[in-house]
Parts: C-alpha cells; sequence; structure tokens
C-alpha cells in the first residue's frame, strides 16, 4: 500500500515537474528587464518554500519528540532536515548563478544571502551532531534541543529582507504584497512547481524514514546478538 | 531564592576549582594574546583601518579565545564522573547550568578584561573613552556566547569528537550577537556614544540574550538528565 502511494506521489511530480518546465520554458514570455534569466526564479523560490517548509516540520517534530519520547518524530525530524538542507542548497546555488547573471558576482555578503548560508551552515551542524553520538536515545534528544535552537535562524533568514536593507530582492508572492509585483500566470508557475518539488519531497522523507525505522531494527538486533 | 542559591553555589564551585587549577583561563588567555598577534599579519596594524575593523577583530579573538574556557565547562565534570554526581545531587539541572553559564562568564569577562588593554597597547586604539557603555556591550554579548555556548557544551560533553563540534555548532549560531557587538564597539572604540541607528543592535543582543536564555533554560533538563 505505501509503495503503491510513492509511486503514485513520484508518478505525479514527474507529470508535473514535466508540465510546468513546457510551460516555463515555451509558454511564458521572456521578464521585461531580466530577460531569459528570470525563469530561475520558478526553481529558487520553490526550493527555499520547501526548505523552510521542512525546517519548520523538523521544529515540530522535535517539539513532539521532546513531549512525547516517540522515536517516530526523531526518525521524522531528522528525513525532512535532511531534505532542507539539500533545498536549501540547491535554493542558494540557483540564487548564485541569477547573482552572476544580473549582478555580474556569483556572492554579495548581504543580509538575507549571509542569513540562508547561516541557516545552511546550522542544519548541517545538526546532521553533523546526529553522526557524532551513537547512543540512539541521546542522539535523538540532543538533535531535538538543537533543532529547537536551529529554528530560530530560518526565521530570522526568511524575514531578513523586511529588517535590514538588502540587495535581495523584496518578496514577490500576493500573500506577503497583497499583490501587484508579479503576473498572476507566474506566480500560478512559481506555486505548481512547489507543489511537485513537495511531492517528491515527501516520497524522498518515506524512504528516508524506512531507512531509520530499519536501522532501529538493525541496532535492536545487534544489541540482541550481542547479549547472547 | 533557593533555586539563585544553588546556582550560586554551582558557580562558586566552578571558579574556586579554575582558581585552583588555572588549567582553561591560562591556555584561553594565552590563545587569545596569539590570535591578537596573527591578526597583525593580515593588514597593517598602524593603518587608518583598524578604526573600522577593531570591533570585527576584538570580537573574533574574544570568541576564539571564549571557546576553550566553554569546552571545559562540562569537560572537567567527567573524571570520577563527577556530572553523574552533580546530577544526582538535589539541584535542578537548571540551577546546575545557570551555575556554570555565571562561572564562564566571569572566566570569559576576565580573559576580555585582560587582552583589552593589550589590543589598545599593540593596534593604537583608544578602548577607555567610552568605558561603561563599552561594558555593557561585552557584558552583554559575552553573556549571549555563554549561555549558547555552556548549552551546547553540555550536549557535547560524551562525544568523541567534542572539540571538534563545540566550535562547529557555537560559531554560526551566536552570530546575531557577535554581529551586533562588532557595530556597537566599533562604533564606541571610535569615541562615540551609541545612539541613532545603533540602538537596533542593542535591541537585537538583549532579544538575543532573553531569547536564548529562555530556550537553554527550557531544554538543559532535557539535554542533562534526559
Amino acid at each position: 500500500m505505501r509503495q503503491k502511494v510513492m509511486i503514485l506521489m513520484c508518478s505525479l511530480a514527474a507529470v508535473l515537474l514535466a508540465r510546468n518546465l513546457y510551460v516555463i520554458l515555451l509558454s511564458l514570455p521572456d521578464e521585461a528587464s531580466q530577460g531569459a534569466i528570470y525563469r530561475i526564479i520558478f526553481f529558487h523560490l520553490p526550493s527555499w518554500f520547501t526548505s523552510f517548509t521542512a525546517y519548520f516540520l523538523a521544529g515540530v517534530a522535535s517539539i513532539l519528540y521532546l513531549v512525547k519520547k516517540n522515536s517516530v518524530y526523531d526518525a521524522f525530524a531528522v528525513s525532512v532536515t535532511e531534505i532542507g538542507t539539500v533545498f536549501t542548497a540547491i535554493g542558494l546555488v540557483t540564487g548564485m548563478i541569477w547573482a552572476r547573471v544580473i549582478w555580474g558576482v556569483w556572492w554579495t555578503w548581504d543580509p538575507r544571502l549571509t542569513w540562508a548560508f547561516i541557516c545552511w551552515l546550522i542544519y548541517v551542524g545538526y546532521l553533523m551532531l546526529r553522526r557524532a553520538i551513537e547512543d540512539p536515545s541521546a542522539r535523538a534528544l540532543n538533535a531535538a534541543v538543537l533543532n529547537i535552537f536551529s529554528f530560530t535562524t530560518v526565521i530570522i533568514t526568511y524575514k531578513a529582507i523586511d529588517w535590514w536593507r538588502t540587495q535581495h530582492p523584496g518578496p514577490v508572492l500576493s500573500f506577503r504584497t497583497g499583490g501587484g509585483r508579479i503576473e498572476s500566470g507566474m506566480e500560478s508557475m512559481i506555486l505548481w512547481n512547489w507543489l511537485a518539488l513537495m511531492l517528491l519531497s515527501a516520497v524522498l522523507v518515506m524512504i528516508r524514514m524506512r531507512q531509520e525505522q530499519a536501522r532501529r531494527e538493525v541496532d535492536a538486533l545487534r544489541r540482541e546478538v550481542h547479549a547472547l | 531564592m533557593r533555586f539563585l542559591r544553588q546556582s550560586l553555589t554551582i558557580a562558586a564551585k566552578d571558579l574556586r576549582a579554575e582558581v585552583r587549577t588555572k588549567e582553561a583561563i591560562n591556555a584561553s588567555v594565552s590563545f587569545a594574546l596569539v590570535i591578537l598577534l596573527l591578526f597583525s599579519f593580515a593588514f597593517d596594524p598602524s593603518g587608518d583601518q583598524i578604526k573600522e575593523m577593531s570591533g570585527g577583530l576584538l570580537w573574533l579573538d574574544f570568541a576564539f579565545a571564549g571557546v576553550l574556557i566553554l569546552n571545559r565547562s562540562f569537560a572537567r565534570e567527567l573524571t570520577n564522573d563527577c556530572l553523574d554526581a552533580l546530577l544526582a545531587s538535589p539541584v535542578p539541572g537548571a540551577a546546575l547550568f545557570l551555575g556554570k553559564c555565571l562561572a564562564n562568564l566571569v572566566l570569559l569577562l576576565a580573559v576580555e578584561l585582560i587582552s583589552l588593554p593589550v589590543f589598545g597597547v599593540f593596534y593604537n586604539v583608544h578602548w577607555a573613552t567610552q568605558f561603561w557603555p563599552l561594558m555593557l556591550v561585552v557584558v552583554l554579548a559575552t553573556w549571549g556566547l555563554t549561555v549558547v555556548g555552556t548549552m551546547f557544551s553540555a550536549m557535547t560533553v560524551n562525544l568523541r569528537l567534542r572539540e571538534l563540534m563545540l566550535p562547529t555548532l557555537i560559531y554560526p549560531m551566536i552570530i546575531p550577537a557577535l554581529m551586533a557587538a562588532m557595530q556597537l564597539t566599533t562604533v564606541l572604540l571610535a569615541g562615540q556614544p551609541i545612539g541613532g541607528a545603533d540602538m537596533l543592535w542593542l535591541r537585537l543582543l538583549v532579544g538575543f540574550d532573553i531569547i536564548f536564555t529562555a530556550l537553554a533554560l527550557t531544554l538543559v533538563e532535557t539535554v542533562l538528565i534526559g
């Protein structure tokens, strides 16, 4: 059953992405001032939305783990955090490609960019901490606490374009600007692409959680053999 | 009241142990001086640019040297299972944490107050013109560094790779406090008072301290006891 759901979601994501690519590349016109390169926004923004959603879910799962001490929440937290770091990296790289064309440099030490990078470093630190702790329950506890600490940087990164004067373009989507900053056809493509990436992420999270479960079983069996 | 007394007892114990052995503070002070020396090779120490960089340099120095002290904070309790004994005592985890934070704050401030005049002499910076505002910034930022550092020190105490993990985790996390401290210190070292746009940085610093102290006090029991 679970396998079927995963295959279904995966094919749905593939179909959506193919259809989105067709619309983005062939049907939408070039942007007036930026030309063709603006199309990177259709992957840049959805990647960031996906990673922020992932970090938010990881934070919630970490709090739930501390309250309920159920290892499923820990497995979920690590799975979504891994997804989050991957999409943060994609967001950083797509942003850098865009910056190279529009600003002429790959990177500038602007608050939004800097915070995004800090955010990535902190979550990579979380993944490293998990590898460094051998005892499963100590690992889950410490990782959950660190994850809650880490979420503060996500909030700062998200709000950086409001708090500091930055070179990074301001918000474009209607839910933050009240509309008017972006063509509705383009906005809906951003949201469609986000949906596709979320579906893909959900499948990856399911696979990753199954791995965590298998690892726990292997650990338990190993302990049993050791006891004998 | 009882909570505070317990914290102070722990802090006094840590400080007494440190004053007798001086193992962390000696290492930290000499490391701070080594870094001050190294900075002089990175740029022209007699030039004018030092005025704009002074806050940044000073806080990098404090942050690098401070981690040596924070690293020892919980690690020193590992020998003879002292940490287990402390946890088994009637002192709650949060009081233990607060006590260790206070002791670390005192030690870090000591290192900073030794390095500050040396920095002034080496780089020709007049640091005493805005003395009390500078002390306010130093105490606020050091508290932020201490709270996050002591918390992570507790988290990493049992790790084999403790010395590697602690700096990797601490530095990205304390960036807001460091950023604010660097901005404010640069202004104060130039002899100007804090005001206008700089108040934002002071607010950021206070906000950082409040948020992370609250988070750490809530979660430290889980980290220490489980």
